[in-house]
């Protein structure tokens, strides 16, 4: 091989050598001891909110999940001057961040943001801040544009998830409150009394196991499985201690003792760790649950949509207590929010659009979830078709249920299903228990919070 | 006489052309420019100029700030690193063998063991379920994979999997993942292979058959060596697919209701830096690992197989 190098000494071409060690030596070093921080920038703006020039002609784009699809179409109906156009997404279910993903791209190119959007309460977390510094929060803080007299018609706790810096940055549109769901029809045959303690729904299900195998009283096998039981019992798996700072302790006795009942019920198979969701369990056992500690919109999209379970069976209950405890807790699976974007160009619309889906009774009071504006509510308990279908009257339990959500679960940045669903639920089929489980999930919990920033206490 | 000669026979399985030893022109003239300009000119826009892009945000951060390798090392100590690039070796190693083994196997039989009639209907069933976009045939695995509405159920409940959740088990994603590459991709392959099997002349196979060479040691020391090249190609093609794979995992991740990571793979941690966590400077840090995975085996596998070797001067 001659290479214009064939003329050189041996000896040069060493020289050379060594001096370019020492360049990319030089340049390594360089480049490791560098230079900026790689972190991501992380200061919130705390600018008064600026709207973008307004057109009170303009159209106002509105996303919404399939579920309320038919709320955005009757406020049209009724509103038949207003512009909208309505785009169906998945609003969030199972954890999906397409809201966040869609905005991250908007925030780069600079347009393209929806007015209006229907959102689960993980999504404030985000949208109530800059996505990067510089940027505008996508949500509008609603307190400036909605009369505060509508705000404080929400039920206690409920604009919790949109509060941040002393504004609110989104309306809640329904509250998933956990109640004791039960057919009636199948404890009354069995002879069975709804428990209304923790202790009595374990000896419950070691009945069921005993006398009628087959039936269950509950499943741990869904995303959100976690919200009903451990949130209920005051575990704290993601507590905010402070703005940044998350106690993620599964060793708290508020946990394991949640972990051993359920164990318990899982080894007997009066719990299921099979999805309630799924197209397997629906098929095999829908017809034989028995009880299900879930939330306030089980009743109509669990037990009829689901299961089909025919009307005048199924029942709804307090949430249980804890023997020896004054105060009862319970959890909250879901319940969405509106959210008006601060770069819509027509703010009025857009807010007009949002106060009528959450605080009218014309469209609440036939949601189909438990809305969280307290007026609606009423109205909603009171409209016969949304409790014809159940065997009693559901308001003591909705109404209890509604007061009792434990605060202590916190919104975090994070979706709180990933490490439940991704790490617990894989170990429970593979026949591991929950008590065994529990550190697997501390860490998975724990890891995710620090790379989204938050200082982590495990005790 | 069992070893045959296959230097001797290589230059006449050259491609015609080559064959002929026709010398290129040193200069091509303004035409061979003017016919790869429209090539180069999507080349520069859609993979060289985000390639370089990806490079500026991997060495800066997100306020535009030079940091070194900052960027690298905050990805790599990211605690789902290490699993999503686990994942992908297991997947690709499994995936690769399966591939190269069966589309290769499969082709040598289809070529000299079969009716050309029955060989063509193979290859066009071969070749179909490759027609089905990435997603679609997520889709029809997903059937495929859960007791509950699968064709076969039974086989899968007797396999000790008595649901869904069951059977998307962590440990078993490589395998189903493997199941999902091979069935769209691997028919394509075989069809290219049955291609290059053409290429060999009738007279060498000819000359392996007089010098006592059976079926199978035709294929092992004729066939396949002299497809060498090929089965390079496919490899360095397939193991730059398979690091990135993004949607199957991805779309099993959503239909089984989050029993499935959402960073299985490197691409999806990605995707999730640049994407949830809005940190594009960390996401394009994870596509360069990716890109230099991809280079360092191409790189390899074009070296040791003389893939870009030009037999001009032989």
């Amino acid at each position: 091989m001659k290479s214009l190098a064939s003329g050189w000494t041996g000896a040069s071409q060493r020289r050379l050598g060594r001096a370019g060690l020492a360049v990319v030596a030089a340049a390594l070093l360089a480049a490791l001891a560098g230079c900026a921080s790689a972190e991501q920038t992380t200061e919130a703006s705390n600018d008064a909110f600026k709207p973008v020039t307004q057109d009170a002609s303009s159209t106002i784009t509105v996303w919404a999940d399939s579920t309320r699809l038919d709320a955005v179409k009757a406020y049209q109906s009724s509103h038949p001057q207003a512009k909208l156009n309505v785009v169906t997404y998945d609003g969030g279910a199972d954890g999906s961040t397409y809201l966040q993903t869609k905005v991250q791209l908007f925030d780069r190119t600079g347009s393209g943001w929806p007015d209006v959007v229907f959102a689960p309460p993980v999504d404030l977390t985000w949208a109530s801040r800059p996505t990067t510094p510089g940027k505008v929060p996508f949500a509008a803080p609603l307190d400036g544009l909605v009369d505060q007299k509508l705000l404080d018609g929400f039920a206690t706790g409920s604009l919790a998830p949109c509060q941040f810096n002393g504004h609110t940055y989104c309306m809640r549109n329904d509250l998933a409150q956990v109640v004791l769901w039960y057919n009636k029809k199948l404890m009354d045959k069995f002879g069975y009394t709804v428990p209304t303690t923790w202790e009595q729904y374990e000896a419950l299900g070691e009945k069921v196991a005993s006398e009628h195998p087959g039936y269950f009283i509950g499943s741990v096998g869904d995303t959100n499985a976690h919200e009903s039981y451990f949130w209920a019992s005051q575990c704290p798996a993601f507590n905010l201690v402070k703005d940044s700072t998350l106690r993620v302790a599964l060793q708290d006795p508020k946990c394991t003792r949640m972990a051993t009942l359920l164990d318990k019920l899982i080894a007997n198979k009066s719990v299921s760790t099979e999805a309630f969701f799924s197209a397997g369990y629906a098929k095999e056992h829908g017809s034989k649950t028995l009880m299900a500690f879930g939330p306030s919109w089980y009743g109509q999209y669990l037990f009829n949509n689901a299961f089909k379970v025919p009307a005048g069976e199924i029942a709804a209950s307090n949430p249980l207590s804890w023997e020896g405890e004054s105060q009862t807790f319970t959890g909250n699976v879901g319940g969405g929010t509106w959210v008006v974007s601060s770069h819509s160009k027509n703010l009025k619309a857009a807010t007009d659009l949002v106060t009528w889906l959450t605080t009218s009774n014309d469209y609440q009071s036939g949601a189909p979830t438990y809305p969280a504006y307290s007026p609606a509510a009423e109205a909603w308990l009171k409209n016969p078709a949304n409790s014809d279908y159940f065997a009693d009257d559901i308001t003591p339990a909705f109404t209890t249920a509604a007061g009792q959500v434990w605060t202590g679960w916190s919104n975090v940045k994070f979706s709180d299903q990933t490490a439940w669903s991704s790490v617990v639920l894989p170990a429970l089929t593979e026949g591991k228990t929950l008590t065994e489980t529990l550190p697997a999930w501390q860490q998975a919990i724990s890891d995710e919070a620090k790379s989204d920033g938050y200082t982590v206490v495990n005790q | 006489m069992t070893s045959l000669d296959i230097r001797g026979a290589a230059p006449a399985a050259d491609p015609i052309g080559r064959r002929t030893s026709v010398r290129r022109p040193a200069a091509g003239g303004l035409a061979g420019y003017l016919f790869v300009s429209g090539y180069v000119v999507l080349l520069l826009a859609f993979g060289v100029f985000p390639t370089g892009y990806a490079a500026y945000l991997a060495l800066t951060n997100d306020r535009g700030q030079f940091t070194g390798l900052g960027q690298f090392v905050k990805v790599v100590q990211d605690f789902r690193f290490l699993p999503a690039f686990g994942d992908i070796v297991v997947y690709l190693v499994l995936w690769l063998v399966l591939l190269v083994v069966l589309s290769v196997g499969a082709a040598v039989i289809l070529r000299g063991r079969m009716r050309p009639g029955l060989s063509a209907t193979l290859r066009f069933l071969f070749y179909v379920p490759g027609a089905l976009a990435g997603i679609a045939s997520v889709l029809v695995w997903l059937f495929m994979l859960d007791p509950s509405v699968s064709p076969v159920g039974w086989l899968i409940s007797a396999a000790g999997f008595g649901n869904f959740a069951a059977v998307l088990a962590p440990g078993n994603l490589p395998v189903i993942l493997v199941l999902i590459a091979f069935w769209a991709g691997a028919g394509g392959w075989m069809v290219v292979m049955y291609g290059a099997l053409n290429n060999i002349p009738d007279e060498v196979i000819e000359a392996a058959r007089i010098d006592g060479a059976g079926p199978w040691r035709t294929a092992w020391s004729v066939q396949i060596p002299m497809i060498k090249k090929w089965i390079a190609y496919m490899t360095i093609l397939a193991f730059a697919a398979g690091t990135q794979i993004f949607v199957e995992p991805q779309l099993l991740q959503t239909a089984s209701l989050g029993r499935v990571s959402p960073t299985w793979s490197p691409n999806q941690l990605a995707y999730l830096y640049a994407f949830q966590k809005g940190d594009f400077n960390g996401a394009a840090a994870i596509s360069i690992f990716l890109l230099v995975l991809g280079l360092a085996c191409a790189g390899v596998l074009v070296t040791r197989s003389g893939l870009f070797t030009v037999d001009d001067n032989e």
